[in-house]
């Protein structure tokens, strides 16, 4: 079966709610066929817009949406076949178990059979089976989650929307369910478009992630490259942990920069940087600066320990180096560790290529 | 005792249990307390007045007392059929003789006309005759009685004094259901052109729930609107279905006195876009249709907020979940909204009824003769004829009606399904 690389498409698509205020602007977006795409980014970036757009209950102020080929904008949502698994889970709190999942499937007249067999399987899917008598407040926040997983998949959707399905649960159940929903996703090879505001989950679980701010996407890619190789410094700062310096390029060349800081130079990757004397902000992640580097590194410098702080599995250390307060390592924790005191001095190294020269902040 | 029931004891060996109620046993005082006042509140202006009001519904010991040697002389009165014996007549006579002493006789006779048409006017001759001193009493008083007027010979009179003499009676409820306790004991219809309570009772029925019906195709959607608009719009309209609540009751019946009359608001603009003739006005006041148009605009409210109540509640996403599913807008407002406005709906219906069926000013503002309720019967007989006994019966046989509905309610709906707020 070849996989539609565009099964769904957002053509140009803007939304503005007052008339005055773009929510989105100028979406292009392709999501391929059995691909598990997240919409990340903060509050109001206009993710959920994006998806609330997708699902029918918003359209488009200009542009297109377009599922398989079909242009979907005036197709009402109950119409578009789009599974939905909503932020508060949404399940009918008058229904059983049974009846929530019958719900999509009687309203396509499935014949009873049919109904049983189906709701039978989506919810060994998610290893509820037995709880079909029982209604929804009976069950906890995960069980009841899992209910609305099943529900949005009982009927076989082409495309399932997730907007922060995760959020109500605590972090454990959250971080088992991550992992569910993404055998769930592996196993039936839907089309899944979720939504999240959480980076790790967004980077455990996705194909490929869609940073939004400000109503646009700062980058699309698989979350490996979208943590090594941020485009931009709000999606650096956006993922994972950072170290950041704002400078100035004297020098640059193919793939090799001078940033003058403050009062020293280092050495960087430019990235969206192109001439002399442009401003940039160095973007370098905690894990790639090393404590007393045996290899030769690029750019080498002593620093002041301010804080250790103990995290279990690793010990964040926040230095005072080339004039900021605020570098922060993470060193794992392991048998032959080093006496981290607070206000020893260190040497720090890193490679030029993890020193990302990205756009000024 | 066996092991496994034995008592749980604390440190001190005093029993959990025991342990436990006295820990708890200055709270119990101290909330008994707070709520004490209120017990009283309703205690006074509430029970003891109902029991009063069922006392006075009941008590017929009236009669009892002022004709004590009749009614020992009738027990022995075997065929009703028959006129008493001249020992009866003698009782009645004594007894009436000392009434007439203590100036009491006037009541009696007022008492005895409304068991029998009539027989206020052969005691008052019967008071003449003895005032007169015409009677001899070494005589035969039956002969001497039945000559003052024809009605001492026909035997129904008799019997309506014998039907007075239980202290207890259930006469003014049957009344209240236009039916009376005939001679034999037996209860009878009134004759049908006098049946005119049942038909009051029948429209007080028809009338609150079609207000009932009313009050509720309006106000659900005014309810969902409020609940589901935004924040500033929704407070405007709310204080529009508010503000009719804190205007008087009686200035609101009034204003739609001034719409509805025939040459009124409404019918000026029926008249002016040539919906109706000038000279063919319709009545829409002092009848049914102002009982009902007044009714419902005045509980309106009171269907509103509970529904607001509730399906302030309800989550939007759960409608958008239904239509995300595949229901179409109405598959999802059937199935998934309405079954979860149901509490709300109970309430109101149940709190508009409930209203209804015991409103008075309207109906007597704007009912006319074919729109008021039972209540405004109860008022009459209240304010009007002052037999304050068949105003409570009728009063009470409301209550009952209304605890009646409440509990079929709770059958069907379950009041724990109810939610006011």
């Amino acid at each position: 079966m070849s996989k539609n690389p565009e099964f769904v498409k957002f053509d140009k698509v803007d939304k503005s709610y007052d008339g005055k205020v773009l929510v989105v602007k100028d979406l292009q977006l392709d999501i391929a066929e059995g691909e598990f795409i997240t919409m990340l980014g903060p509050s109001g970036s206009g993710k959920t817009t994006c998806l609330m757009m997708l699902a029918g209950f918003e359209t488009p102020t200009h542009g297109e949406i377009l599922l398989d080929g079909n242009i979907i904008s005036n197709i009402p949502p109950h119409k578009r076949g789009i599974g939905m698994v909503f932020q508060n889970y949404a399940l009918f709190p008058h229904m059983t178990v049974y009846e929530n999942l019958a719900f999509p499937l009687r309203v396509r007249k499935v014949e009873k059979d049919e109904i049983d067999k189906k709701v039978d399987k989506a919810l060994s899917m998610v290893s509820l089976s037995g709880f079909e008598t029982r209604m929804p407040t009976q069950l906890s926040g995960g069980q009841q989650q899992r209910v609305a997983v099943a529900r949005a998949l009982v009927f076989d959707p082409a495309v399932v929307l997730m907007d922060e399905p995760l959020g109500a649960l605590d972090k454990n159940l959250r971080e088992s369910m991550q992992y569910e929903i993404k055998h769930i996703h592996e196993s039936i090879g839907v089309t899944v478009v979720y939504v999240t505001h959480d980076q790790s989950e967004a980077l455990t679980m996705s194909n490929r992630i869609a940073v939004f701010n400000d109503g646009k996407v700062q980058q699309l890619s698989n979350p490996a490259e979208l943590y090594e190789k941020p485009v931009n410094s709000f999606v650096a700062e956006f993922i994972g942990e950072n170290n950041t310096f704002n400078g100035e390029v004297v020098d640059i060349d193919k793939d090799k920069c001078k940033i003058k800081l403050a009062n020293s130079e280092i050495l960087a990757n430019p990235i969206s940087v192109k001439s002399k004397g442009e401003k940039t902000t160095v973007s370098l992640r905690p894990e790639r600066a090393l404590i007393n580097p045996t290899d030769k590194m690029d750019n080498m410098f002593t620093g002041k320990i301010e804080e250790v702080i103990y995290h279990g599995d690793h010990t964040r250390v926040r230095l005072n180096l080339l004039g900021s307060s605020e570098f922060i390592l993470k060193v794992p924790n392991s048998t032959s560790n080093l006496e981290l005191k607070v206000s020893q001095d260190i040497n720090i190294g890193w490679n030029s290529t993890d020193a990302r020269a990205l756009d000024p902040k | 005792m066996s092991s496994e029931t034995k008592q749980i004891l604390t440190t001190d060996g005093i029993p959990l249990e025991v342990s436990l109620k006295k820990a708890e046993k200055k709270n119990k005082i101290r909330a008994f307390l707070l709520v004490a006042p209120l017990l009283l509140f309703l205690a006074i202006t509430y029970i003891f007045p109902i029991g009063e009001m069922f006392m006075r519904s009941v008590d017929d010991r009236m009669v009892t007392n002022m004709l004590p040697k009749t009614f020992k002389a009738m027990e022995k009165w075997e065929n009703l059929e028959e006129l008493p014996s001249e020992e009866v007549y003698r009782a009645f006579y004594e007894d009436y003789k000392l009434l007439v002493e203590n100036q009491q006789h006037g009541k009696l006779g007022q008492r005895l006309n409304k068991e029998k048409n009539g027989f206020n006017t052969i005691t008052k001759k019967l008071f003449r005759q003895i005032k007169r001193k015409k009677i001899d009493e070494s005589a035969s008083l039956k002969e001497q009685i039945n000559k003052i007027h024809k009605r001492w010979r026909n035997v129904e009179f008799w019997q309506a004094i014998k039907r007075t003499a239980p202290p207890y009676t259930a006469a003014k409820y049957l009344k209240g259901m236009d039916m009376y306790l005939a001679a034999d004991g037996s209860i009878a219809q009134v004759d049908e052109d006098r049946r005119i309570h049942r038909i009051l009772w029948l429209r007080t029925l028809e009338i609150a729930f079609f207000v009932t019906l009313f009050c509720f195709f309006m106000g659900y959607p005014i309810a969902h609107l409020l609940a589901t608009l935004p924040m500033k719009y929704s407070n405007l309209l709310m204080i529009c279905v508010l503000l009719p609540f804190w205007t008087s009751l009686l200035v609101r019946t009034a204003s739609w006195m001034i719409l509805l009359q025939q040459q009124g608001i409404v019918n000026d603009f029926f008249v002016m876009i040539g919906l109706v003739a000038d000279d063919n006005r319709p009545e829409m006041m002092y009848n049914k249709v102002g009982t009902y148009v007044a009714m419902t605009q005045i509980l309106l409210p009171f269907m509103v907020l509970p529904l607001y109540s509730v399906m302030k509640t309800i989550s939007p996403s759960l409608m958008r979940a239904g239509k995300s599913l595949g229901g179409t807008p109405f598959v999802a407002f059937w199935k998934v909204y309405f079954p979860l406005t149901i509490p709300g709906i109970g309430a109101g219906c149940l709190l508009v009824f409930i209203l209804a069926i015991g409103y008075y000013i309207t109906p007597a503002l704007v009912g006319g003769a074919s729109g008021t309720l039972i209540s405004n019967q109860i008022a009459f007989h209240m304010k009007t004829t002052l037999d304050w006994s068949f105003a409570s019966a009728m009063g009470l046989m409301l209550l009952t009606g209304v605890l009646v509905i409440y509990w079929i309610y709770n059958k069907l709906v379950g009041v724990d399904n109810i939610k006011l707020g």
